[in-house]
């Protein structure tokens, strides 16, 4: 069975009281329920979510299934999202998502052998002055070459 | 030539915090000035600089908040910082650099409409922004600048943060409106427009993050101050992000008007050696794109932009030279929008995804010359048939690829092959 932390139950219940209507709560839960879940959401805590914020679990699934950075499946100890919309298309964002994918022998978006990472596609982060980029996990990693980006993969604790 | 205003002080690490908000700049000043005066005054004061939306439809700022009703009833100020239109990153950069300077203008924009209460909705996957954004309010209320009776004006404001989860269609207000309210971020049908209905279905004002930061220099130095930048109906300076084949690819603050050959060969560096302009993106992915004479000819204003077809938008500039094959380009951009689309209206929701799956197949060698007329008559029956904007935004750039850069469409379809790239850029395009 799922269930947050001490500080993770603290946590919802205080946002629960933060914005004006307990609603906009599920957000910010759904993001302690991932932070606590190794990286995503699962069918059972979003059940218990439901328990504890009082919010009927429909209302939970809809923000859960819309947002993509809510991941629905696991994904490694280290996400790596490569941006390949426009910008970092045009200064090899895509042959550097593969290039990630084929030296740590992963295909897009599975969970490594070692659970270390996941690799995907992404759209515009919004640091097209610095492509190509990758975020991993919370950092943006800007102004990237291949072998950069596979240096600072392989550095990660 | 730059003119810095919102960004004079970007350079300076320590302009992040109040302190040296304070000693570099010239700290809540304006906020004092402001009130000091009656927000009536304030509203004429922002119709008069002529400032229009920086986020992308370039929406008169002061006529929208005119538009809240007079009745007293609780209104809120949304700061739109879901900063997601592909090319745009200025947003990022302000909140980064110059935390203080946003909710200085969101404080004093907060008085002008009397609101009592304001969020700022920043894109999920800015967790630094966030931060920092949080310390800066933290600072604000220490410093008496936000909460009850603000320096004994007897305004009170209450400023928060929200923090979206990767979704390009919460940056259309009344999405970002239903994403607060914790729902999925679908758009709402307008009318009602959110000066009357908005979050929680009271009136609401929804600005960007730069049109909120220039209010505090409207305020600060008036009206003609202000338009002493730009142009008679596009007045100000307006930060560009420039990204793509430059040499020197960034932030550019500079008077609208300003000539986008300037931007691109003075400011930016120009492109690589030995390579050619071949178009320009000049106001996000959204915007219809030019052609290498039309974007020697532009300049960076609204009504240029729309007399050529295209739009400012959000101030992002993707300068394509010409080793990009645009079949290539048009395939990422419709991914894109097919991505993002919400699905809530039909002719978004299918159109997206009929001009990528057409696109791909061109893309993908497999193309059929009909497929060419395809995405042209796709894209004319999205347009003005949805709720939001997202449906013309993807067919706009798809009209425009096809119209302008036809040649290259039919040379892939002939040869199965793309004009511009050789063999070996076929598999990392395939994802797409």
């Amino acid at each position: 069975m799922f269930s947050l932390s001490e500080e993770g139950v603290a946590f919802v219940k205080r946002e629960l009281n933060r914005y004006e209507d307990r609603r906009s709560a599920v957000i910010p839960a759904l993001y302690r329920v991932q932070k606590e879940n190794k990286g995503w959401v699962s069918p059972e805590s979003v059940t218990y979510l439901s328990h504890l914020m009082d919010i009927p679990s429909a209302w939970i699934e809809e923000v859960l299934t819309f947002y993509t950075m809510f991941n629905k499946r696991p994904v490694g100890k280290y996400h790596v999202q490569v941006c390949c919309n426009i910008s970092c298309s045009m200064n090899g964002g895509r042959e550097m998502a593969d290039h990630l994918c084929s030296t740590l022998k992963l295909k897009e978006d599975e969970v490594s052998g070692d659970g270390r990472y996941t690799i995907s596609r992404v759209e515009c982060l919004g640091a097209c002055d610095k492509a190509p980029m990758m975020q991993v996990n919370d950092d943006y990693h800007e102004g990237l070459t291949n072998d950069k980006a596979v240096e600072i993969l392989r550095g990660l604790k | 030539m730059e003119v810095k205003l919102l960004t004079e002080h970007y350079g300076k690490a320590e302009f992040q915090s109040l302190e040296g908000y304070k000693k570099i700049g010239d700290g809540y000043e304006t906020l004092k000035k402001a009130l000091k005066m009656q927000p009536k005054e304030i509203i004429e004061l922002v119709k008069a600089s002529g400032l229009r939306g920086r986020g992308g439809a370039g929406f008169p700022t002061g006529m929208k908040w005119s538009f809240l009703p007079e009745n007293g009833e609780p209104r809120y100020l949304l700061c739109n910082a879901d900063e997601g239109e592909p090319g745009t990153f200025k947003d990022r950069m302000m909140m980064e650099r110059a935390p203080h300077q946003l909710i200085e203008g969101m404080i004093i924009s907060g008085f002008a409409v009397q609101s009592k209460k304001s969020y700022i909705y920043i894109r999920g996957e800015y967790k630094d922004s966030l931060r920092i954004v949080e310390k800066a309010i933290r600072e604000a209320y220490d410093a008496g600048f936000l909460g009850k009776n603000i320096l004994g004006s007897n305004f009170t404001h209450d400023m928060d943060v929200y923090s979206g989860a990767g979704a390009y269609i919460c940056g259309e207000e009344t999405g970002m409106i239903s994403s607060l309210e914790g729902q999925k971020g679908q758009p709402k049908l307008k009318p009602p427009f959110p000066a009357l209905k908005g979050y929680l279905g009271k009136p609401t004002i929804v600005n960007n993050v730069e049109t909120l930061a220039a209010v505090k220099y409207i305020v600060r130095d008036g009206a003609q101050a202000y338009r002493k930048n730009g142009t008679e109906k596009s007045a100000g300076t307006k930060l560009f992000s420039v990204s793509g084949n430059v040499m020197k690819p960034g932030n550019y603050e500079v008077p609208l008007g300003y000539p986008l050959k300037d931007l691109i060969f003075n400011l930016c560096g120009g492109l690589k050696p030995g390579r050619k302009l071949k178009a320009v993106i000049p106001g996000g992915s959204s915007a219809p794109v030019l052609t290498e004479p039309e974007a020697m000819r532009a300049t960076m204003d609204y009504e240029c932009l729309a007399q050529m077809g295209s739009m400012l938008g959000s101030g992002a500039v993707i300068v394509i030279d010409d080793s990009n094959c645009m079949v290539d380009l048009l395939n990422v951009t419709m991914h894109f929008y097919h991505h993002e689309s919400c699905g809530q209206c039909t002719p978004c929701r299918e159109g997206t995804g009929w001009l990528h799956k057409t696109v791909a197949s061109i893309a993908s060698g497999h193309g059929r010359l009909q497929d060419i007329q395809l995405l042209d008559r796709i894209s004319k029956n999205m347009m003005g048939r949805t709720i939001c904007a997202l449906s013309d935004a993807a067919a706009m750039p798809a009209i425009s690829f096809v119209n302008k850069f036809r040649e290259e469409f039919e040379f892939f379809v002939r040869e199965g092959r793309s004009k511009v790239k050789g063999e070996g850029f076929r598999h990392a395009q395939m994802h797409h």
